[in-house]
């Protein structure tokens, strides 16, 4: 009984790790830049896919299997360099306009992603196969966890620390919530809102890739793993407020734990149950538990 | 004013289009002339109204599925009844959706539509017993005027009577839709989605106007979704998903969502469009991502704006 509660909660908890780092890409872009990108969940899937070519070629070239984590992370990191092509490609073109345009936009690359990771990486999924468990498995009370899964926590956790620290403590962080609170004073004090705009949507894109490519070794990747994990990933800023990121980390770990829950009680809630609190937190609270209020 | 000559030749051609034009063509209309009723609503929403919806595939989905439930389950094959039970059925549903949506504007709006797709999408993906599942439902071949057709094979059924009956069902449509946005009402609308706060100080209720754009488009997306089931004979839950609402939203925006007609230009050249594009390449999401990329950036205005270029703006959607 606990054993299984432990399961539940822990394979809840890892979505939840992966989910946090999409929606953390997904609300420091739209912090600063004002624009809802459906394009999360493509850049995860391309972290994905991305992160598996990494990991064979460095286990096909002699690469110890036990170390296969440090290629993965940096195709995860290296994916999340398109992030500077697409901004200074489509979408430095819209700042200034109509809100909807920029979604459809977004939703243009949504389009443009999934096929180019078809073309490129074929319809099969694509996997590492069992590599993960080269690190083993933790008995937590009578469950067995893979320890990759909680290298994964410990990984999503840290970089929610580290993000809170790049925002509240160094100087790039105070110019990114000063863009974020007031982009015309902060531009009148002398920031480089072009430069600014550029490393944000790159931050926001390698957080997503990087998700992808960590949540990998445990699945397998599909072309269409992007566009389901970007309206889970809408589920969680919208429940934890749009541009906050304590908001993406409670959000995430509420989502995923239910989500978990809900599969192994009644597996038709799933996602439902999700949706019905996004829409009554739509309806009761807009701004959703961590937002600020709308002006 | 050349929109009368165009509208006559559009029409003449489009009905002796099965007399002179290869099948396969005209099997390809009947997809466009069901968005295009769809169209047609959901441009009331976002060129009159200036409320982009992301979940009106929800409303496609319920006409859709009212066919096949009624077809394959409860007997009622007229498709006179069809259309009607899937309009109900989606004024039904729109009716508590639309009173809570239209609380909100802009991506709020959206999200809120988005969100409402997606729990249909679920009940319809996870609810096996009611819905079939992922695999969905079939849709049997609905009688037209009271026959069955039984003597026609199943292109010839769909080249004949259901491309004539779908293209009366666009033109009542267009009509009807074509009295809507120009009568006080839709002056209403245009009002509203510029200056809300003017409206309300004229004493337009801004909530129930909205509200009511919203029910006509959802009415609108079900008779179109139940008109675009019976050609392909089956139903499921990709119908309701969230990518589908996008796409319709690209129909509009490729047409150009401030002509009246460019919603229906839209649906054309997307279908038309998507398949040359599938006949020699099959990765057409690559092509259309960077078409619709293009008009977001360059062309906000459409087809309909690159046509019109040179002539006066007119007023949107009248």
């Amino acid at each position: 009984m606990t054993a299984n509660l432990v399961n539940v909660l822990m394979s809840g908890i890892f979505h939840a790790a992966i989910l946090f780092l999409v929606a953390a890409g997904l609300q420091v872009v739209f912090g600063v830049q004002k624009i809802f990108n459906l394009a999360c969940g493509s850049f995860y899937a391309l972290g994905a896919y991305t992160g598996v070519t990494a990991v064979q070629y460095f286990v096909g070239h002699g690469g110890p299997p036990a170390l296969f984590i440090l290629p993965l992370v940096l195709g995860g990191l290296a994916a999340g360099l398109i992030g500077i092509v697409v901004e200074r490609g489509l979408l430095r073109f819209v700042y200034d306009r109509d809100e909807t345009f920029q979604l459809l936009l977004t939703f243009a690359l949504v389009l443009m992603l999934e096929d180019l990771i078809r073309m490129t990486w074929g319809t099969a999924p694509v996997s590492t196969g069992g590599l993960y468990l080269n690190y083993g498995q933790a008995r937590i009370a009578g469950a067995t966890v893979p320890v990759y899964n909680l290298i994964v926590i410990g990984a999503s956790l840290a970089l929610a620390l580290g993000i809170g620290w790049l925002l509240t403590r160094t100087a790039f962080g105070r110019i990114i919530r000063a863009a974020a609170d007031n982009r015309e004073m902060a531009q009148a004090l002398g920031v480089d809102m072009r430069s600014v705009y550029i490393r944000v949507f790159t931050l926001g894109t390698m957080l997503g890739t990087l998700g992808g490519a960590l949540v990998i070794p445990s699945t397998a990747a599909m072309s269409e793993m992007g566009i389901e994990l970007i309206v889970e990933a809408f589920a969680v800023v919208v429940i934890g407020g749009l541009g906050s990121m304590r908001g993406a980390f409670v959000g995430a770990l509420g989502v995923g734990v239910l989500r978990s829950v809900a599969i192994s009680v009644y597996p038709e809630l799933e996602m439902l149950l999700i949706y019905l609190i996004v829409i009554a937190v739509l309806i009761w609270r807009p701004q959703g538990l961590f937002g600020a209020a709308p002006a | 004013m050349r929109t009368p000559l165009v509208l006559a030749l559009v029409g003449i051609s489009t009905a002796i289009a099965p007399l002179v034009s290869p099948a396969y063509y005209v099997t390809l209309m009947l997809p466009f002339m069901a968005y295009g009723v769809v169209l047609l609503g959901l441009n009331l929403l976002f060129g009159s109204a200036g409320l982009v919806s992301f979940g009106h595939a929800l409303f496609i989905s319920i006409g859709a599925y009212a066919g096949a439930v009624l077809t394959t389950h409860l007997g009622v094959r007229h498709m006179e009844l069809i259309l009607p039970a899937g309009a109900l059925a989606a004024a039904i549903v729109a009716a508590p959706v639309g009173a809570l949506c239209v609380r909100y504007v802009k991506i709020y709006f959206g999200m809120l539509t988005l969100a409402f797709g997606m729990v249909f999408y679920t009940f319809l993906l996870k609810f096996y017993r009611l819905t079939g599942g992922d695999e969905g439902m079939r849709v049997l071949r609905p009688y037209l005027l009271g026959r069955e057709w039984s003597g026609f094979s199943k292109t010839d059924y769909l080249i004949g009577p259901y491309y004539y009956f779908s293209l009366v069902v666009l033109v009542l449509a267009t009509l009807l839709m074509w009295r809507i946005v120009r009568s006080p009402f839709g002056l209403c609308l245009r009002t509203i989605r510029d200056n809300p706060l003017k409206a309300e100080s004229l004493g337009i209720s801004v909530p129930r106007y909205r509200w009511y754009a919203f029910m006509i488009s959802a009415v609108y997306a079900a008779v179109g979704g139940a008109l675009l089931a019976p050609p392909t004979g089956n139903v499921d839950p990709t119908l309701a998903y969230w990518t589908h609402s996008g796409n319709i939203v690209f129909m509009v925006l490729l047409g150009g969502f401030s002509s009246f007609f460019g919603p229906l230009l839209g649906a054309f050249a997307f279908i038309f469009l998507q398949d040359t594009v599938m006949s020699v390449f099959p990765y057409w999401r690559l092509i259309f991502g960077a078409v619709l990329a293009f008009i977001v950036i360059f062309a906000p205005g459409g087809l309909m704006g690159l046509l019109s270029r040179r002539r006066p703006a007119e007023v949107p959607g009248a």
